[in-house]
Protein backbone atom coordinates (compact mmCIF):
# COMPACT_ATOMS: atom_id res chain seq x y z
CA UNK A 1 0.00 0.00 0.00
CA UNK A 2 1.30 3.41 -0.93
CA UNK A 3 -1.02 6.05 0.44
CA UNK A 4 1.49 8.94 0.34
CA UNK A 5 0.79 9.44 -3.36
CA UNK A 6 -2.96 9.72 -2.75
CA UNK A 7 -2.53 12.25 0.04
CA UNK A 8 -0.15 14.50 -1.90
CA UNK A 9 -1.64 17.97 -2.43
CA UNK A 10 -1.78 17.52 -6.23
CA UNK A 11 -3.73 14.26 -5.97
CA UNK A 12 -6.08 15.65 -3.35
CA UNK A 13 -6.67 18.71 -5.55
CA UNK A 14 -7.60 16.39 -8.42
CA UNK A 15 -10.07 14.48 -6.22
CA UNK A 16 -11.40 17.83 -4.98
CA UNK A 17 -12.02 19.03 -8.53
CA UNK A 18 -13.65 15.69 -9.35
CA UNK A 19 -15.82 15.95 -6.27
CA UNK A 20 -17.08 19.38 -7.35
CA UNK A 21 -17.90 18.05 -10.82
CA UNK A 22 -19.72 15.06 -9.32
CA UNK A 23 -21.74 17.27 -6.97
CA UNK A 24 -22.46 19.77 -9.75
CA UNK A 25 -23.67 17.01 -12.06
CA UNK A 26 -25.79 15.48 -9.31
CA UNK A 27 -27.41 18.75 -8.22
CA UNK A 28 -28.12 20.05 -11.71
CA UNK A 29 -29.43 16.75 -13.09
CA UNK A 30 -31.70 16.36 -10.06
CA UNK A 31 -32.99 19.90 -10.54
CA UNK A 32 -33.66 19.56 -14.28
CA UNK A 33 -34.85 15.97 -13.89
CA UNK A 34 -37.15 16.97 -11.04
CA UNK A 35 -38.95 19.62 -13.10
CA UNK A 36 -39.32 17.21 -16.04
CA UNK A 37 -40.48 14.44 -13.69
CA UNK A 38 -43.25 16.65 -12.32
CA UNK A 39 -44.52 17.44 -15.84
CA UNK A 40 -44.28 13.77 -16.88
CA UNK A 41 -46.08 12.60 -13.74
CA UNK A 42 -48.92 15.05 -14.41
CA UNK A 43 -49.11 13.75 -17.99
CA UNK A 44 -49.13 10.12 -16.78
CA UNK A 45 -52.02 10.77 -14.39
CA UNK A 46 -53.79 13.35 -16.56
CA UNK A 47 -56.96 13.03 -18.65
CA UNK A 48 -55.26 12.79 -22.06
CA UNK A 49 -54.80 9.17 -23.15
CA UNK A 50 -52.33 10.21 -25.84
CA UNK A 51 -50.08 12.05 -23.40
CA UNK A 52 -50.23 9.02 -21.10
CA UNK A 53 -49.16 6.73 -23.93
CA UNK A 54 -46.32 8.95 -25.12
CA UNK A 55 -44.87 9.54 -21.66
CA UNK A 56 -45.45 5.87 -20.76
CA UNK A 57 -43.46 4.79 -23.81
CA UNK A 58 -40.73 7.27 -22.88
CA UNK A 59 -40.33 5.92 -19.34
CA UNK A 60 -40.47 2.33 -20.65
CA UNK A 61 -37.59 2.95 -23.07
CA UNK A 62 -35.47 4.94 -20.63
CA UNK A 63 -35.97 2.46 -17.79
CA UNK A 64 -35.31 -0.52 -20.07
CA UNK A 65 -31.96 0.57 -21.48
CA UNK A 66 -28.59 1.14 -19.75
CA UNK A 67 -27.69 4.72 -18.81
CA UNK A 68 -24.25 4.23 -20.37
CA UNK A 69 -25.87 3.70 -23.79
CA UNK A 70 -28.04 6.77 -23.26
CA UNK A 71 -24.90 8.81 -22.50
CA UNK A 72 -23.18 7.41 -25.60
CA UNK A 73 -26.27 8.11 -27.74
CA UNK A 74 -26.32 11.75 -26.72
CA UNK A 75 -22.57 12.38 -26.60
CA UNK A 76 -21.44 10.42 -29.66
CA UNK A 77 -24.71 9.61 -31.41
CA UNK A 78 -26.35 13.00 -31.87
CA UNK A 79 -23.23 14.31 -33.59
CA UNK A 80 -23.93 11.92 -36.44
CA UNK A 81 -27.24 13.59 -37.31
CA UNK A 82 -26.77 16.14 -40.06
CA UNK A 83 -29.63 18.23 -38.69
CA UNK A 84 -27.63 18.78 -35.48
CA UNK A 85 -24.32 19.10 -37.33
CA UNK A 86 -25.72 21.95 -39.39
CA UNK A 87 -26.66 23.84 -36.23
CA UNK A 88 -24.15 23.11 -33.47
CA UNK A 89 -21.63 25.69 -34.64
CA UNK A 90 -24.01 28.63 -34.70
CA UNK A 91 -27.63 28.15 -33.58
CA UNK A 92 -27.96 28.64 -29.82
CA UNK A 93 -29.34 25.61 -28.01
CA UNK A 94 -27.50 23.19 -30.29
CA UNK A 95 -24.08 24.76 -29.66
CA UNK A 96 -24.16 23.08 -26.22
CA UNK A 97 -24.09 19.60 -27.76
CA UNK A 98 -20.34 19.97 -28.16
CA UNK A 99 -19.82 20.35 -24.40
CA UNK A 100 -19.25 17.09 -22.48
CA UNK A 101 -20.80 18.49 -19.27
CA UNK A 102 -24.00 19.44 -21.10
CA UNK A 103 -24.29 16.03 -22.77
CA UNK A 104 -23.77 14.18 -19.48
CA UNK A 105 -26.24 16.49 -17.76
CA UNK A 106 -28.85 15.97 -20.48
CA UNK A 107 -28.51 12.17 -20.34
CA UNK A 108 -28.67 12.06 -16.53
CA UNK A 109 -31.65 14.47 -16.34
CA UNK A 110 -33.68 12.55 -18.92
CA UNK A 111 -32.86 9.31 -17.09
CA UNK A 112 -33.76 10.42 -13.57
CA UNK A 113 -36.88 12.19 -14.89
CA UNK A 114 -38.26 8.85 -16.15
CA UNK A 115 -37.70 7.00 -12.86
CA UNK A 116 -38.94 9.88 -10.69
CA UNK A 117 -42.02 10.47 -12.89
CA UNK A 118 -43.16 6.85 -12.38
CA UNK A 119 -42.71 7.13 -8.60
CA UNK A 120 -44.58 10.41 -8.42
CA UNK A 121 -47.35 9.15 -10.72
CA UNK A 122 -47.74 6.11 -8.47
CA UNK A 123 -48.10 8.34 -5.41
CA UNK A 124 -50.60 10.62 -7.20
CA UNK A 125 -52.75 7.61 -8.19
CA UNK A 126 -52.72 6.31 -4.62
CA UNK A 127 -54.04 9.56 -3.15
CA UNK A 128 -56.95 8.84 -0.83
CA UNK A 129 -60.19 9.24 -2.80
CA UNK A 130 -61.86 10.90 0.20
CA UNK A 131 -59.34 13.75 0.18
CA UNK A 132 -60.07 14.49 -3.47
CA UNK A 133 -63.85 14.23 -2.98
CA UNK A 134 -63.84 16.64 -0.06
CA UNK A 135 -61.70 19.08 -2.05
CA UNK A 136 -64.24 18.88 -4.87
CA UNK A 137 -67.04 19.35 -2.34
CA UNK A 138 -65.34 22.60 -1.34
CA UNK A 139 -65.70 23.67 -4.96
CA UNK A 140 -62.00 23.48 -5.89
CA UNK A 141 -61.17 23.27 -9.57
CA UNK A 142 -59.08 20.41 -11.00
CA UNK A 143 -56.01 22.64 -10.92
CA UNK A 144 -56.63 23.69 -7.32
CA UNK A 145 -57.19 20.09 -6.17
CA UNK A 146 -53.85 19.16 -7.73
CA UNK A 147 -51.96 22.12 -6.32
CA UNK A 148 -53.43 22.18 -2.82
CA UNK A 149 -54.31 18.57 -2.02
CA UNK A 150 -52.80 15.94 -4.30
CA UNK A 151 -49.28 17.19 -5.04
CA UNK A 152 -48.23 18.24 -1.52
CA UNK A 153 -49.21 14.85 -0.14
CA UNK A 154 -47.95 12.81 -3.14
CA UNK A 155 -44.56 14.53 -3.07
CA UNK A 156 -44.20 13.76 0.63
CA UNK A 157 -45.13 10.12 0.15
CA UNK A 158 -42.57 9.83 -2.68
CA UNK A 159 -39.76 10.96 -0.36
CA UNK A 160 -38.52 7.50 0.80
CA UNK A 161 -38.42 6.11 -2.77
CA UNK A 162 -36.90 9.36 -4.03
CA UNK A 163 -34.02 9.07 -1.54
CA UNK A 164 -33.10 5.75 -3.21
CA UNK A 165 -33.25 7.44 -6.61
CA UNK A 166 -30.94 10.24 -5.44
CA UNK A 167 -28.37 7.75 -4.15
CA UNK A 168 -28.65 5.80 -7.44
CA UNK A 169 -28.12 9.07 -9.30
CA UNK A 170 -25.00 9.87 -7.24
CA UNK A 171 -23.64 6.49 -8.29
CA UNK A 172 -24.70 7.03 -11.89
CA UNK A 173 -22.67 10.23 -12.11
CA UNK A 174 -19.59 7.95 -12.11
CA UNK A 175 -20.56 7.16 -15.73
CA UNK A 176 -19.51 10.70 -16.61
CA UNK A 177 -15.96 9.34 -16.46
CA UNK A 178 -16.82 7.36 -19.62
CA UNK A 179 -17.08 10.69 -21.47
CA UNK A 180 -13.61 11.98 -22.33
CA UNK A 181 -12.68 15.39 -20.89
CA UNK A 182 -14.97 14.98 -17.87
CA UNK A 183 -13.15 14.95 -14.53
CA UNK A 184 -15.46 13.56 -11.85
CA UNK A 185 -14.33 11.55 -8.79
CA UNK A 186 -14.07 8.31 -10.79
CA UNK A 187 -12.14 9.96 -13.61
CA UNK A 188 -9.79 11.53 -11.04
CA UNK A 189 -9.14 8.06 -9.60
CA UNK A 190 -8.53 6.69 -13.10
CA UNK A 191 -6.01 9.44 -13.81
CA UNK A 192 -4.12 8.81 -10.57
CA UNK A 193 -4.16 5.10 -11.36
CA UNK A 194 -2.65 5.62 -14.78
CA UNK A 195 -0.10 8.17 -13.53
CA UNK A 196 1.23 6.10 -10.62
CA UNK A 197 -0.05 2.57 -11.34
CA UNK A 198 -1.78 2.41 -7.96
CA UNK A 199 -5.27 1.12 -8.84
CA UNK A 200 -6.11 -0.22 -5.40
CA UNK A 201 -5.39 2.98 -3.48
CA UNK A 202 -6.80 5.29 -6.17
CA UNK A 203 -10.17 3.54 -6.54
CA UNK A 204 -10.47 2.74 -2.84
CA UNK A 205 -10.15 6.45 -2.05
CA UNK A 206 -12.83 7.24 -4.65
CA UNK A 207 -15.05 4.55 -3.14
CA UNK A 208 -14.62 6.15 0.30
CA UNK A 209 -15.68 9.54 -1.09
CA UNK A 210 -18.83 8.05 -2.65
CA UNK A 211 -19.60 6.11 0.53
CA UNK A 212 -19.32 9.28 2.64
CA UNK A 213 -21.58 11.16 0.18
CA UNK A 214 -24.13 8.33 0.25
CA UNK A 215 -24.28 8.40 4.05
CA UNK A 216 -24.67 12.21 4.05
CA UNK A 217 -27.53 12.00 1.52
CA UNK A 218 -29.28 9.23 3.46
CA UNK A 219 -28.90 11.30 6.65
CA UNK A 220 -30.37 14.39 4.95
CA UNK A 221 -33.35 12.41 3.68
CA UNK A 222 -33.92 10.92 7.16
CA UNK A 223 -34.09 14.50 8.49
CA UNK A 224 -36.46 15.51 5.69
CA UNK A 225 -38.68 12.49 6.35
CA UNK A 226 -38.78 13.42 10.03
CA UNK A 227 -39.94 16.88 9.02
CA UNK A 228 -42.35 16.13 6.16
CA UNK A 229 -43.66 12.64 6.91
CA UNK A 230 -44.23 13.13 10.63
CA UNK A 231 -47.98 12.60 10.13
CA UNK A 232 -47.33 9.06 8.84
CA UNK A 233 -44.96 8.03 11.65
CA UNK A 234 -46.02 5.23 14.00
CA UNK A 235 -47.85 6.64 17.02
CA UNK A 236 -46.28 6.07 20.39
CA UNK A 237 -48.42 6.77 23.43
CA UNK B 1 -22.06 -2.16 -42.32
CA UNK B 2 -24.23 -5.26 -41.74
CA UNK B 3 -21.14 -7.12 -40.50
CA UNK B 4 -21.01 -4.69 -37.56
CA UNK B 5 -24.64 -5.35 -36.70
CA UNK B 6 -23.92 -9.08 -36.73
CA UNK B 7 -20.93 -8.62 -34.43
CA UNK B 8 -23.11 -6.65 -31.99
CA UNK B 9 -25.63 -9.49 -32.09
CA UNK B 10 -22.84 -11.93 -31.23
CA UNK B 11 -21.92 -9.57 -28.39
CA UNK B 12 -25.46 -10.00 -27.10
CA UNK B 13 -24.62 -13.64 -26.33
CA UNK B 14 -21.83 -12.42 -24.03
CA UNK B 15 -24.18 -9.90 -22.41
CA UNK B 16 -26.66 -12.67 -21.64
CA UNK B 17 -23.80 -14.87 -20.38
CA UNK B 18 -22.39 -12.22 -18.05
CA UNK B 19 -25.79 -11.31 -16.66
CA UNK B 20 -26.86 -14.92 -15.99
CA UNK B 21 -23.52 -15.85 -14.40
CA UNK B 22 -23.63 -12.71 -12.23
CA UNK B 23 -27.24 -13.54 -11.30
CA UNK B 24 -26.16 -17.02 -10.11
CA UNK B 25 -23.40 -15.49 -7.94
CA UNK B 26 -25.78 -12.85 -6.56
CA UNK B 27 -28.49 -15.40 -5.68
CA UNK B 28 -25.92 -17.49 -3.80
CA UNK B 29 -24.54 -14.45 -1.93
CA UNK B 30 -28.07 -13.16 -1.33
CA UNK B 31 -29.17 -16.45 0.28
CA UNK B 32 -26.01 -16.56 2.41
CA UNK B 33 -26.45 -12.90 3.38
CA UNK B 34 -30.12 -13.30 4.24
CA UNK B 35 -29.27 -16.42 6.24
CA UNK B 36 -26.57 -14.51 8.11
CA UNK B 37 -28.87 -11.56 8.83
CA UNK B 38 -31.60 -13.84 10.19
CA UNK B 39 -29.20 -16.15 12.05
CA UNK B 40 -29.39 -14.20 15.31
CA UNK B 41 -25.61 -14.46 15.77
CA UNK B 42 -24.05 -11.06 16.42
CA UNK B 43 -20.87 -11.63 14.40
CA UNK B 44 -22.63 -12.93 11.30
CA UNK B 45 -25.31 -10.21 11.45
CA UNK B 46 -22.68 -7.46 11.74
CA UNK B 47 -20.75 -8.92 8.82
CA UNK B 48 -23.85 -9.11 6.60
CA UNK B 49 -24.95 -5.60 7.58
CA UNK B 50 -21.49 -4.22 6.77
CA UNK B 51 -21.61 -6.03 3.39
CA UNK B 52 -25.00 -4.66 2.34
CA UNK B 53 -24.33 -1.13 3.64
CA UNK B 54 -20.91 -0.68 2.07
CA UNK B 55 -21.66 -2.32 -1.28
CA UNK B 56 -24.87 -0.35 -1.76
CA UNK B 57 -23.02 2.90 -0.98
CA UNK B 58 -20.40 2.66 -3.76
CA UNK B 59 -21.01 3.04 -7.52
CA UNK B 60 -20.90 -0.22 -9.51
CA UNK B 61 -18.33 1.24 -11.89
CA UNK B 62 -15.88 2.16 -9.11
CA UNK B 63 -16.19 -1.31 -7.52
CA UNK B 64 -15.67 -2.91 -10.91
CA UNK B 65 -12.53 -0.89 -11.62
CA UNK B 66 -11.31 -1.67 -8.10
CA UNK B 67 -11.78 -5.42 -8.59
CA UNK B 68 -10.44 -5.51 -12.16
CA UNK B 69 -7.34 -3.33 -11.78
CA UNK B 70 -6.75 -3.60 -8.03
CA UNK B 71 -7.65 -7.28 -7.81
CA UNK B 72 -5.14 -8.48 -10.39
CA UNK B 73 -2.33 -6.53 -8.73
CA UNK B 74 -3.34 -7.88 -5.33
CA UNK B 75 -3.46 -11.48 -6.53
CA UNK B 76 -0.12 -11.19 -8.28
CA UNK B 77 1.44 -9.66 -5.15
CA UNK B 78 0.17 -12.66 -3.19
CA UNK B 79 1.53 -15.08 -5.80
CA UNK B 80 4.87 -13.30 -5.67
CA UNK B 81 4.98 -13.76 -1.90
CA UNK B 82 4.31 -17.47 -2.34
CA UNK B 83 7.43 -17.57 -4.51
CA UNK B 84 6.09 -19.83 -7.26
CA UNK B 85 6.74 -17.29 -10.01
CA UNK B 86 3.25 -17.90 -11.35
CA UNK B 87 1.13 -14.95 -12.53
CA UNK B 88 -2.61 -14.76 -12.92
CA UNK B 89 -4.61 -12.23 -14.88
CA UNK B 90 -8.19 -11.54 -14.00
CA UNK B 91 -9.99 -11.41 -17.32
CA UNK B 92 -12.81 -8.89 -17.84
CA UNK B 93 -15.46 -11.64 -17.89
CA UNK B 94 -14.48 -13.00 -14.48
CA UNK B 95 -14.04 -9.52 -13.00
CA UNK B 96 -17.42 -8.43 -14.39
CA UNK B 97 -19.28 -11.52 -13.18
CA UNK B 98 -17.68 -11.43 -9.72
CA UNK B 99 -18.21 -7.69 -9.21
CA UNK B 100 -21.79 -7.64 -10.48
CA UNK B 101 -22.54 -10.79 -8.49
CA UNK B 102 -20.99 -9.26 -5.38
CA UNK B 103 -22.93 -5.98 -5.78
CA UNK B 104 -26.33 -7.49 -6.57
CA UNK B 105 -25.76 -10.10 -3.85
CA UNK B 106 -26.15 -7.20 -1.41
CA UNK B 107 -29.48 -6.16 -3.00
CA UNK B 108 -30.63 -9.79 -3.12
CA UNK B 109 -29.77 -10.16 0.59
CA UNK B 110 -32.34 -7.49 1.44
CA UNK B 111 -34.94 -8.92 -0.95
CA UNK B 112 -34.54 -12.48 0.35
CA UNK B 113 -34.49 -11.37 3.98
CA UNK B 114 -37.82 -9.62 3.51
CA UNK B 115 -39.28 -12.63 1.68
CA UNK B 116 -38.25 -15.09 4.40
CA UNK B 117 -39.69 -12.79 7.08
CA UNK B 118 -42.99 -12.74 5.16
CA UNK B 119 -43.46 -16.50 5.59
CA UNK B 120 -45.71 -17.22 8.60
CA UNK B 121 -43.77 -18.47 11.63
CA UNK B 122 -46.10 -21.42 12.04
CA UNK B 123 -44.65 -22.95 8.88
CA UNK B 124 -41.20 -23.25 10.48
CA UNK B 125 -42.66 -24.52 13.73
CA UNK B 126 -44.61 -27.20 11.82
CA UNK B 127 -41.42 -28.18 9.95
CA UNK B 128 -39.57 -28.48 13.25
CA UNK B 129 -42.45 -30.54 14.65
CA UNK B 130 -42.11 -32.93 11.72
CA UNK B 131 -38.45 -33.36 12.63
CA UNK B 132 -37.00 -31.61 9.57
CA UNK B 133 -33.43 -30.33 9.80
CA UNK B 134 -32.36 -26.87 8.59
CA UNK B 135 -31.54 -28.06 5.05
CA UNK B 136 -34.82 -29.93 4.66
CA UNK B 137 -36.76 -26.99 6.08
CA UNK B 138 -35.11 -24.64 3.61
CA UNK B 139 -35.65 -26.87 0.56
CA UNK B 140 -39.21 -28.01 1.36
CA UNK B 141 -40.72 -25.11 3.31
CA UNK B 142 -38.76 -21.85 2.94
CA UNK B 143 -37.64 -21.92 -0.70
CA UNK B 144 -40.99 -22.71 -2.38
CA UNK B 145 -42.85 -20.09 -0.34
CA UNK B 146 -40.27 -17.29 -0.40
CA UNK B 147 -40.25 -17.25 -4.22
CA UNK B 148 -43.63 -15.54 -4.32
CA UNK B 149 -42.63 -12.84 -1.84
CA UNK B 150 -39.16 -12.36 -3.32
CA UNK B 151 -40.15 -12.12 -7.00
CA UNK B 152 -41.16 -8.43 -7.18
CA UNK B 153 -37.89 -7.27 -5.59
CA UNK B 154 -35.96 -9.93 -7.52
CA UNK B 155 -37.43 -8.64 -10.80
CA UNK B 156 -36.26 -5.10 -10.02
CA UNK B 157 -32.76 -6.30 -9.10
CA UNK B 158 -32.54 -8.39 -12.26
CA UNK B 159 -33.54 -5.50 -14.53
CA UNK B 160 -30.93 -3.25 -12.91
CA UNK B 161 -28.33 -6.03 -13.22
CA UNK B 162 -29.01 -6.44 -16.95
CA UNK B 163 -28.46 -2.75 -17.49
CA UNK B 164 -25.31 -2.79 -15.34
CA UNK B 165 -23.68 -5.33 -17.69
CA UNK B 166 -23.12 -2.41 -20.10
CA UNK B 167 -20.51 -1.18 -17.60
CA UNK B 168 -18.39 -4.30 -18.15
CA UNK B 169 -17.54 -2.81 -21.57
CA UNK B 170 -15.51 -0.16 -19.71
CA UNK B 171 -13.09 -2.81 -18.41
CA UNK B 172 -12.73 -4.26 -21.89
CA UNK B 173 -15.22 -7.13 -22.18
CA UNK B 174 -16.34 -7.30 -25.79
CA UNK B 175 -20.08 -7.39 -25.19
CA UNK B 176 -22.74 -5.39 -27.07
CA UNK B 177 -21.86 -1.93 -25.76
CA UNK B 178 -18.14 -2.41 -26.41
CA UNK B 179 -18.73 -3.65 -29.96
CA UNK B 180 -21.20 -0.84 -30.65
CA UNK B 181 -18.60 1.69 -29.56
CA UNK B 182 -15.96 0.08 -31.77
CA UNK B 183 -18.34 -0.01 -34.72
CA UNK B 184 -19.14 3.68 -34.16
CA UNK B 185 -15.49 4.61 -34.12
CA UNK B 186 -14.84 2.64 -37.31
CA UNK B 187 -17.83 3.84 -39.34
CA UNK B 188 -18.63 7.24 -37.82
CA UNK B 189 -22.28 6.40 -37.50
CA UNK B 190 -22.60 6.04 -33.72
CA UNK B 191 -26.31 6.93 -33.60
CA UNK B 192 -27.44 3.86 -35.52
CA UNK B 193 -25.24 1.42 -33.61
CA UNK B 194 -26.10 2.71 -30.15
CA UNK B 195 -29.79 2.78 -31.04
CA UNK B 196 -29.51 -0.83 -32.20
CA UNK B 197 -27.78 -1.83 -28.93
CA UNK B 198 -30.37 0.03 -26.88
CA UNK B 199 -33.12 -1.86 -28.72
CA UNK B 200 -31.45 -5.20 -27.95
CA UNK B 201 -31.25 -4.26 -24.27
CA UNK B 202 -34.90 -3.24 -24.34
CA UNK B 203 -35.86 -6.60 -25.86
CA UNK B 204 -33.84 -8.41 -23.19
CA UNK B 205 -35.44 -6.52 -20.28
CA UNK B 206 -38.89 -6.86 -21.84
CA UNK B 207 -38.54 -10.63 -22.37
CA UNK B 208 -37.28 -11.02 -18.79
CA UNK B 209 -40.29 -9.14 -17.52
CA UNK B 210 -42.68 -11.48 -19.34
CA UNK B 211 -40.93 -14.63 -18.06
CA UNK B 212 -40.80 -13.35 -14.48
CA UNK B 213 -44.47 -12.34 -14.57
CA UNK B 214 -45.40 -15.88 -15.57
CA UNK B 215 -43.19 -17.26 -12.83
CA UNK B 216 -44.89 -14.99 -10.32
CA UNK B 217 -48.32 -16.19 -11.47
CA UNK B 218 -47.12 -19.81 -11.19
CA UNK B 219 -45.82 -19.37 -7.65
CA UNK B 220 -48.88 -17.41 -6.55
CA UNK B 221 -51.25 -20.30 -7.38
CA UNK B 222 -53.44 -21.01 -4.41
CA UNK B 223 -52.59 -17.75 -2.69
CA UNK B 224 -55.74 -15.99 -1.51
CA UNK B 225 -56.25 -12.42 -2.61
CA UNK B 226 -58.40 -10.06 -0.62
CA UNK B 227 -61.44 -8.56 -2.38
CA UNK B 228 -61.51 -4.79 -2.26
Amino acid sequence: MNWEVIFRPESLAMYGEGFLTTLGLLASSLAVGGVLAMLFALALTGPSVWLQRIVGAYTFVIRGTPLLIQVYLIYYGLGQLEWIQARWDTVWPWTHFKEPFFCALLAFSLNTAAYTAEMLAGAIRETNAGEIESAQAFGMSRFQVMLRIVLPSAMRRTLPAYSNEVVMMLHSTSLASAVPAMLDVTAAASRIYSDFYLPFEAYLFAAAIYLACTFCLIGLFKLAEGRFLVHLAARTH
Amino acid sequence: MTAYYWSILYGAVLTVGVSLAALAVSILLGLLGAGAKLSGRTGLMALATAYTTIVRGIPELVLMLLVFYGGSIGINALLELSGTGATLDINPFTAGVLTLGFIYGAYMTETFRGAILAIPRGQFEAAAAFGMGPVQTFLRITAPQMVRYALPGFTNNWLVLIKATALVSLIGLQEMTYLAKQASAATRSPFAFFLFTATLFLLYTWASLIVLRRLHARYSLGAKRGQL
